[in-house]
């Protein structure tokens, strides 16, 4: 260390305002995921993976039964697969781990913009993420029917979906601060993902799979997301997919904030 | 309760029956406290003593189970954020994120506080002097030595210019030569104007910083004074015999010696205490010799704040496989 000295006089600390606070947060968030490769790796390698297998090996036989477009089907399925369980959480786990976290508290940062900057990056990220799947549709020559609008709704779906879902793997890192516990988060991503209309229309599933499946919230967001494909606009369609966002980042959000408030209980 | 962002309260830390416990354990137990401002306050004890629950209470981290604690003039139950506007902290793991640079951690640290980008970059021009750290300070912090960690911690802490600086064993781990550099910055600190409450278990530390000192102790606060103070209370030289077996033989045949006026052994170690301690010297090593116990080593000081510890509890501050040497 050198002789220098510091100047006390013009620097007083202030609060900074709860979304001066969520943009540090969310800032500090997005900068560091270009350092974290792996993190983006799998969100753009598992959509485009799953759709080339899924129009390879079951489009001919499912246009040939159902007379769908099944490249246009799938793509809403691509982007669920890509966003759903994308999160900050890993990273907030290792905050709470190194004792970063305990240095954020001690600033005046606003308690809920520790989880609300985070997200906010999420929402950034899960939206950019889902362009490159966009575009692989349009090279394989899927078509919106609504056109440009149609396409700024269907990523604009599918920001939301995922920011719905991040909830969960942050209450879970709220709650055990295990990074371990966060990556089973993603077990949640399987019925969501699967036990819905990924492969066929509803009417189309057999038994069991058609119930499950009705009560599903993908479901409903999947059949939002296709009428902007190819149904035209349809608003109503359109609404059930915006409320089965809403019911499950309803329940997932509150589980986040009551893991927050847990995690700050100083008592 | 107010006293204004830019006001400066007579006294920096108190405490009133303070009491944090966890389940079955009473961390911090009936602390009183009563420090400064413009004062170092060493906090010394042993690990587990209930020194950092004390310091996690004051810098809001934790709520106390009863009694009351103000830092700065403002309640930490209470009036948390005006706590936070008001202290720096410096655990005793640097709390750093390894993914950020030095700088964008440091930039980030000070937009939390409401400095504006202005400010923000005065200020970093004046810690990046002080912490030393060169153009390592672009670098990711997961490349920094232990040394560079502690010094940005260090730094992280003064961004806003706090009035009064937490420091959690602020050397624990570090190299001799780190410790004074160390111990050189929190003289300079201080002498600029900031409170500083230091816990330490080295002895050396709390003597070379410390205007005052508080002994800590399974949660009690044990003793409190200036180091000269506590050390001249005990109103004795100390001689310690390391023996190579024998001791409470040793120790039988010490008592005997014309001068001395205490002897406490703690495994091969005897402790004795003589108000003129160059007067005793030659006669224990007689008795020693007497009792056909081998002498390792003998040697002749005035007491430490570990005497002093050893006075008031009857065991040591340091643990065994820690020196004052800073190593743990």
């Amino acid at each position: 260390m050198t002789t220098a000295t510091l100047d006390h006089a013009p620097v007083r600390a202030r609060p900074a305002g709860f979304l001066a606070d969520c943009i540090g947060i969310a800032t500090r968030s997005i900068r560091a995921v270009p350092r974290e490769i792996e993190f983006v790796v799998p969100a753009l390698v598992v959509p485009v993976f799953f759709y080339t297998i899924n129009i390879g090996a079951l489009g001919p036989l499912a246009e040939a039964n159902t007379g769908l477009d099944f490249k246009a089907f799938q793509l809403p399925v691509a982007i669920i697969f890509a966003v759903t369980g994308l999160s900050r959480a890993s990273a907030l786990v290792t905050d709470i781990q190194n004792g970063y976290f305990d240095r954020l508290l001690m600033t005046p940062i606003r308690r809920l913009s520790l989880l609300l900057g985070l997200m906010m990056a999420d929402l950034v990220l899960i939206t950019t993420l889902s362009i490159p799947v966009v575009i692989m549709g349009f090279i394989v020559g899927v078509r919106f029917e609504t056109g440009p609008l149609g396409v700024l709704i269907f990523i604009l779906m599918a920001g939301l979906w995922g920011l719905a879902f991040t909830g969960f793997p942050y209450a879970i890192a709220l709650k055990t601060g295990n990074p371990a516990a966060v990556n089973t988060s993603f077990i949640l991503f399987f019925p969501f993902a699967f036990l819905t209309t990924s492969f066929l229309p509803l009417d189309n599933l057999s038994g069991w799979l058609q119930t499950i499946a009705r009560w599903n919230p993908v479901t409903y967001l999947l059949a939002s997301m296709r009428s902007l494909l190819y149904g035209g606009w349809d608003f109503y369609d359109i609404g059930v997919g915006l409320l089965a966002i809403a019911i499950v980042g309803t329940v997932s959000m509150t589980l986040a904030f009551s893991a927050l408030r847990g995690r700050l209980k100083r008592g | 309760m107010s006293i204004g962002l830019g006001a400066v309260a007579d006294t920096a830390v108190r405490t009133e029956d303070l009491r944090r416990f966890f389940e079955n354990t009473r961390a911090v137990d009936g602390v009183d406290l009563d420090v400064k401002t413009g004062e170092i306050y060493g906090f010394l004890g042993p690990n587990g003593a209930g020194k950092s629950t004390l310091v996690h209470v004051l810098c809001t981290l934790l709520l106390p189970t009863s009694g009351r604690a103000e830092v700065a003039g403002f309640d930490v139950a209470h009036d948390p954020v005006d706590v936070r506007l008001r202290i720096g902290v410096a655990l005793q793991e640097a709390s750093l994120d390894p993914a950020q640079s030095g700088i964008e951690l440091l930039r980030l640290q000070g937009r939390l506080y409401g400095l504006t980008k202005e400010e923000v970059e005065e200020r970093l021009k004046d810690l990046t002097r002080l912490i030393d750290i060169g153009p390592a300070l672009g670098h990711r912090i997961k490349t920094y030595s232990g040394g560079m960690r502690r010094r940005l911690d260090l730094a992280a802490a003064l961004v806003h210019n706090p009035q009064v600086l937490f420091l959690d064993e602020p050397t624990t781990g570090l190299d001799p030569a780190s410790r004074v550099r160390v111990w050189d910055e929190v003289r300079r600190l201080n002498a600029e104007g900031i409170t500083i409450f230091l816990t330490t278990q080295y002895l050396e530390e709390a003597d070379a910083l410390a205007h005052r000192v508080g002994i800590i102790n399974e949660g009690h606060l044990i003793k409190e004074g200036t180091p000269t103070d506590l050390k001249r209370a005990l109103g004795s030289d100390v001689i310690i015999a390391r023996v190579e077996d024998g001791a409470e033989r040793a120790c039988n045949a010490v008592r005997e010696v014309a001068g001395v006026d205490q002897v406490d052994v703690h495994g091969d170690e005897l402790t004795v205490r003589a108000l003129d301690g160059s007067a005793v010297l030659s006669p224990v090593a007689i008795a020693l010799d007497g009792c056909g116990v081998r002498v390792r080593d003998l040697t002749l000081r005035e007491p430490t704040l570990d005497d002093v510890f050893l006075e008031l509890t009857g065991g040591h501050i340091q643990q065994e496989g820690t020196s004052d040497n800073g190593d743990a």
